[in-house]
């Protein structure tokens, strides 16, 4: 294994193709690796055993979050900081509180998916191999690629083009690192 | 649910009564494949830019002046250049901010709720529909900025400590208004930009494969170094389906609050329980009335029939119908409340409506709101794209003078009579209104120029090509 180069890169023609080459990398009992597509294709996750997204997580936090800010905001400014009795309703009542409350809602639940996507993408990284071979002007137009990457326990250069070869890889080349 | 042998999991009786195929509608003509759909978008970037671009780009440019020159002056002078006087004193800039507002909606419609409903045919027209909403909330936003008169302190809006320690009064829909208009905007924003990521990833690098580096680098930035691995699609797509679903309920909140501005109040004419749901079908209608206008002459100049194809424009159109036939409904439904309410106030608000001296604007709205749509009934008049262009301005010119029938006859035609008046707006209104067309075609053309109009992974992902069960069943 050649420890200066990130990995292998195959293609692939049709998203069928990748998707049957997908179960096979994955039950090759490969971890360290990734399909390249230039659009979502439907049903990939489950043939690479990729799990659930996380990314809910981070927006039910933000909601929560952005709730509770609306609602404090509106009781801390009306009733704490200068309380000022307004066509005699009482200084805080969340039925008046809650439109801004639910807005407030929404805007931090689009700021956490965001930012939880992107964190769980480790998003953004400018220089990374893949972008820097020939193949991803293919990869996000009409091809369909597969990286299996060296840090793989599995991995072995001459081995894994091997396999990528036979489950239908064509133009099967290592990637500098 | 990779593996399903679809013979094994057909009900008996299907292969006895052999339904019919009921072939789905092709979202993109004449089979294209994926480079095809990566060339034509990202060519329209990568060419020269067209004559007609430069033409139209310098009469935007110069209608965009007239808002410019308005709101100076206004800003030099004072509220007052305005034609308010009472009992009018929010006219066309509340009615111009609605109207932008509302055709908006439209863009985060097909973005947001047709994704939910799985509507496939959004994808050729969503990116277009949500720049056309971040635009239209560009020109919404000037009016009432600036009709705070001391531009400077528009800050106090929102909830940031000033030296007169006084905080926002959180009861006023006004206030509301704030909150749910610049979040609107923002998560706008968000998804568009969301959305763009694998677009401009591709234009990253197809810039500097043609050895186009500054380019390259300047889309490279936004594109955060996508690089369409499947780990990451799984995130983003989590992410667009969330943004889509809270993007819903904003939606529908917006224009409900916008409508809680005149339905918290107790002015007749305003103060109906109808408003939220009515305001929110309505700028629907406009907003997919714009889209129309703006799509129609797409399509011709780019040649883009094969993406949006004679299906899409028959779902625009069966849109705007039914929306527009809702907000025919509740024109109706406003005279019988009020009838039926027996609140004499409200009975002759709506008299006066269609009778009193702004009965010209009343009958351009119902002609323009409730007339118009129904030609989408024809499939004759579906197909004919000249003639869905022109119903569609009249559906842009309707909406705008839904707004002024609600807001000015109800304001002009108050509680006592001896303040009674016609409004009539100052020639720097008219200016500053027709201004913002301007400012909303500079910044179409722009986005015409510089980015994907159309989501290329997104069409991509709705052809047979994408589809890694297309075309065979058994395996």
């Amino acid at each position: 294994m050649a420890a200066s180069n990130h990995g292998v890169i195959a293609t692939f023609d049709t998203a069928a193709d990748i998707f049957h080459a997908a179960e096979k990398v994955r039950d090759a009992g490969f971890k360290n690796w990734d399909c390249i597509t230039p659009c979502p294709v439907h049903g990939l996750d489950g043939a690479m055993g990729v799990r659930r997204s996380k990314v809910p997580r981070f927006s039910f936090i933000g909601g929560v979050i952005g709730f509770f800010t609306g609602m404090s905001l509106i009781w801390w400014t009306g009733a704490v900081d200068y309380p000022l009795i307004v066509g005699g309703k009482p200084l805080f009542s969340p039925m008046f509180a809650f439109p801004v409350a639910y807005e407030l809602t929404i805007l931090f639940t689009a700021f956490a998916t965001i930012g939880g996507m992107f964190f769980l993408n480790n998003l953004p990284m400018h220089y990374h191999p893949v972008l820097k071979t020939d193949h991803i002007v293919r990869g996000l137009d009409d091809k369909f690629l597969i990286v299996i990457e060296a840090t793989d326990p599995k991995f072995d250069a001459a081995e894994t083009k091997a396999m990528l070869e036979s489950i239908g890889g064509s133009e099967v080349t290592e990637i500098e690192s | 649910m990779s593996h399903v042998d679809s013979s094994a999991t057909q009900p008996a009786i299907l292969s006895e009564v052999k339904p019919a195929e009921f072939p789905r509608a092709t979202l993109v003509e004449h089979n294209r494949g994926f480079d095809w759909i990566t060339d034509k978008i990202c060519g329209i970037i990568e060419g020269r830019t067209p004559g007609w671009w430069w033409a139209c780009f310098a009469l935007a440019c110069f209608v965009a002046s007239w808002t410019v020159g308005g709101i100076t002056y206004l800003v030099a002078t004072g509220v007052g250049v305005w034609g308010h006087a009472n009992p009018v004193n929010w006219a066309w800039d509340i009615v111009n901010f609605v109207f932008w507002i509302g055709i908006g909606h439209a863009g985060t419609l097909i973005s947001a709720i047709l994704c939910l409903l799985r509507q496939k045919w959004r994808t050729s027209i969503n990116r277009a529909a949500e720049a056309m909403t971040i635009f239209a909330v560009v020109c919404a936003a000037i009016f009432p900025v600036f009709h705070v008169g001391r531009v400077w302190f528009a800050w106090y809006l929102f909830p940031i400590p000033n030296a007169n320690y006084i905080w926002q009064n959180f009861r006023s829909p006004l206030e509301w208004d704030v909150f749910a208009v610049s979040t609107y905007g923002t998560v706008s924003v968000l998804f568009w930009y969301v959305g763009l990521i694998p677009d401009l990833a591709i234009l990253r690098d197809r810039f500097y494969k043609a050895g186009n580096k500054v380019r390259s680098w300047l889309y490279g930035v936004f594109a955060m170094g996508w690089r369409g691995a499947n780990r990451h699609w799984s995130n983003y797509e989590m992410a667009y389906l969330i943004l889509a679903g809270v993007s819903t309920p904003l939606v529908l909140s917006v224009h409900t609050i916008v409508s809680f501005d005149f339905a918290v109040s107790l002015l007749p004419g305003w103060h109906t329980t109808i408003f939220p749901p009515y305001f929110v079908a309505g700028a629907i209608f406009s907003g997919f009335g714009m889209v129309l206008t703006l799509m129609l002459p797409l399509r011709s100049i780019y040649k883009l029939e094969d993406l949006i194809t004679q299906y899409h424009i028959d779902c625009m159109c069966k849109i705007t119908l039914a929306t527009g036939t809702i907000v025919g409904y509740a024109y109706g439904m406003e005279f019988f409340i009020a009838w039926y309410g027996a609140n004499p106030y409200e009975g002759f608000a709506f008299i006066n409506r269609a009778f009193g001296h702004y009965a010209w604007a009343y009958w351009i709205m119902i002609s323009c709101n409730v007339i118009t749509p129904q030609f989408f009934w024809f499939k004759k008049i579906r197909e004919n794209t000249w003639l869905v262009w022109v119903l569609s301005i009249f559906v842009n010119v309707g909406m705008w003078f839904e707004r002024f029938v609600i807001i000015v006859t109800s304001l002009a035609r108050d509680f006592l009579p001896s303040s009674w008046g016609y409004y009539s707006p100052s020639i720097v209104e008219i200016f500053t209104f027709f201004g913002t067309f301007g400012v909303f075609s500079v910044l179409f053309l722009l986005f015409i120029r510089f980015l994907p109009i159309m989501p290329m992974a997104e069409i991509k992902a709705v052809t047979p090509q994408g589809d890694p069960h297309a075309g065979h069943n058994a395996h």
